[in-house]
């Protein structure tokens, strides 16, 4: 998102003709990059007329934090429910400085974010990390990183269904009408509806959240985990959905509240358990079972976060890392494995996958 | 049509009347819904709209209620603090929170005024939760207190109300209004839909709670068994017109138009 000027440069470039960038393009995207890239394809695959009609729904959606703006959304070259909105809105702000970073579930290295961090390598060139403090663009699809994200970041989601209130109101005009007239009773329904049937609020994931003091909104697929993370977060959050056609946004240092009864509050997951390899107790954990025999262990979901801090603590070699590794030789399946978030793309505690995106 | 005289002084309060219906038309292209009709209604009473189907007298209900603007005339309700004020020239907003609150709307197919697949509870509770209460244990605690006053059990206030009958149903909507103790409700045709003895029940319900709560009230039938047993005056309605008004007992003992004649003999005597 640094970049409005360079993806100017970079329009006249392609604009021009076919021919090669010269020296508009800056030095990353004429690097590595370019070469497999451009071959027929605009920077970012979208041309730059549908860009500028995605960011102008960018634009509006900061202004209006939690609004749900619509916007023309392009077919792309995966299906709907993959990321199809993420992707696009991705491609709108993305330029050739910035550094990009791909999960899904937490992981860099799950279908989902190994193929979508391919797709804009290939047509970008731009730089690409694993790490969270490197990147200045991260696409997420149902977590947000542990590690505390930065200003300038800018956080894309890829978000299946935008309309907190969908499967309380099945009318499109009522739930807009009921968005203007912040008429917001009809959530609480849902909530209350989680007590009476399990005495405590059911609701894990997709958590409706109110930015701002002002609307209702859905921050897709995350667990409630992560929502205290939106809140007054330094870093740009913006969610695209490709299938419903619809771009919100919650703008650096915004309130966002998730909602609650007086006497049943918010709270978040907790585990008693704390991650098989780097031993964090304040991380969101997967539960993966490993054996037949009812063998499970709990690692962490982000993928990053997990590795940096094994990491530190075989630079630190200190206790805990020695306890670390003893805790890993108790049980034999998992020494074995040297990608650990390789394993971790199927959390058992995320039942979002038919609606996901 | 009828005068504000008509009815009982002691429900009259200072500040005039609750609604005033102002030579109300409402008109369907060349078809006449409903057609110059004026009425005042005062806090606690109670007004039926009679006639045959096709009379206009549901037409009439939806322009009172806020859900259908009127081709001309005026409705203007008694808000709280600012006195009589013509409900269409309201924001959107302030109506909407006006007919949440303030008003109920009772529908004859109760599954056109409940959440059906959400529990009895939260149906109640619903408008509590529109209006601001966050708090669990006491929307709970009104909402079983609500179920009982229509009689209903208690330990149903979890189950979703499609598993209701057709008078529970019914119950639970009009609790579903009551529960922000509003001071005006309509209903279209509240008991068309249930069997006799169901129906006797609810009208007995209803006129307990109506004088209990001091409830103004449009009640929208086509049975006058039903109009004499709530209602304190009666308007009988006719191709989109009123054709006769007044109290309800001198009115239905003593018709004076033809057409209110007609209506009262084809009725067997019970």
């Amino acid at each position: 998102m640094n970049s409005p000027d360079h993806a100017a440069q970079v329009v006249g470039v392609h604009a021009g003709d076919s021919a090669p960038a010269t020296a508009a393009g800056t030095t990353s995207f004429q690097g590595t990059g370019m070469a497999a890239t451009a071959q027929g394809y605009n920077f970012a695959y979208l041309d730059e007329q549908t860009k500028r009609m995605i960011r102008r729904a960018i634009l509006k959606a900061v202004a209006i934090p939690g609004y749900q703006v619509p916007f023309g959304s392009r077919e792309m070259p995966l299906p709907y429910g993959w990321g199809t909105g993420g992707i696009q809105v991705t491609a709108a702000i993305i330029g050739p400085n910035d550094v990009l970073k791909v999960i899904d579930q937490g992981s860099d290295d799950t279908t989902n974010a190994v193929n979508i961090r391919r797709f804009f390598a290939a047509t970008t060139g731009v730089a690409t990390t694993e790490r969270t403090t490197q990147a200045s663009i991260i696409q997420t699809r149902h977590r947000i990183p542990e590690t505390p994200l930065a200003e300038g970041q800018v956080l894309v989601y890829q978000v299946p269904i935008p309309e907190p209130l969908r499967w309380l109101e099945p009318s499109e005009t009522e739930t807009r009408r009921m968005h203007a007239l912040e008429e917001y009773g009809l959530m609480h329904v849902k909530l209350y509806e989680d007590i009476a049937h399990y005495g405590h609020i059911a609701t894990t994931y997709d958590y409706p959240v109110r930015v701002n003091g002002r609307y209702l909104m859905r921050p897709s697929p995350i667990p409630k985990f992560d929502n205290p993370k939106m809140d007054m977060n330094p870093a740009l959050q913006l969610f695209g959905a490709g299938r419903e056609k619809r771009i919100y946004a919650v703008p650096p240092y915004t309130r966002v509240e998730s909602l609650d009864f007086e006497d049943h509050p918010f709270e978040i997951q907790t585990w008693d358990e704390c991650c098989e390899f780097c031993g964090s107790k304040g991380s969101f954990l997967d539960e993966i079972v490993i054996d037949d025999a009812g063998g499970r262990m709990f690692v962490c979901s982000d993928s990053d976060y997990c590795s940096q801090r094994r990491a530190g603590q075989a630079n630190g070699g200190d206790a805990v890392a020695a306890q670390q590794s003893q805790q890993s030789q108790q049980s034999p399946n998992v020494t074995g494995v040297p990608g650990v978030p390789g394993v971790s793309d199927r959390p058992p505690a995320q039942p979002a996958e038919t609606a996901s995106s | 049509m009828a005068t504000a005289s008509a009815s009982a002084p002691e429900f009259s309060s200072t500040h005039g009347p609750l609604l005033r219906v102002n030579a109300v038309t409402r008109l369907y292209g060349e078809r006449t819904g409903c057609r110059n009709v004026s009425f005042d209604l005062h806090q606690g009473e109670v007004l039926a709209i009679a006639g045959e189907s096709g009379s206009g007298k549901t037409t009439l209900l939806n322009c009172i209620a806020g859900r259908s603007r009127p081709t001309a005339g005026t409705v203007e309700y008694n808000l709280r603090h600012e006195g009589l004020r013509d409900i269409y020239r309201l924001s959107e907003a302030r109506l909407r929170l006006l007919a949440r609150t303030d008003w109920g709307f009772v529908h004859q197919n109760p599954r056109d005024g409940l959440r059906i697949d959400v529990s009895a509870g939260a149906n109640v509770g619903e408008r509590l939760m529109a209006i601001g209460d966050r708090h669990y244990g006491r929307i709970r605690d009104t909402t079983g207190d609500w179920m009982r006053r229509v009689e209903l059990d208690t330990s149903r206030i979890d189950d979703a109300p499609a598993t209701f009958s057709g008078g529970m149903q019914q119950r639970l909507q009009i609790a579903r209004n009551l529960v922000t103790h509003p001071r005006l409700m309509f209903m279209d045709e509240p008991t068309a839909s249930l069997d006799v003895s169901v129906q006797a029940r609810l009208l007995d319900l209803l006129r307990g709670l109506a004088s209990e709560l001091g409830l103004a009230a449009i009640v929208v039938t086509h049975d006058l068994a039903v109009a004499r047993l709530l209602a304190h005056r009666l308007l009988i309605m006719k191709s989109g017109e009123v054709v006769e008004s007044g109290l309800t007992d001198q009115v239905l003992d003593d018709p004076q138009h033809p057409y209110t004649q007609l209506l009262v003999s084809s009725v067997l005597q019970a």
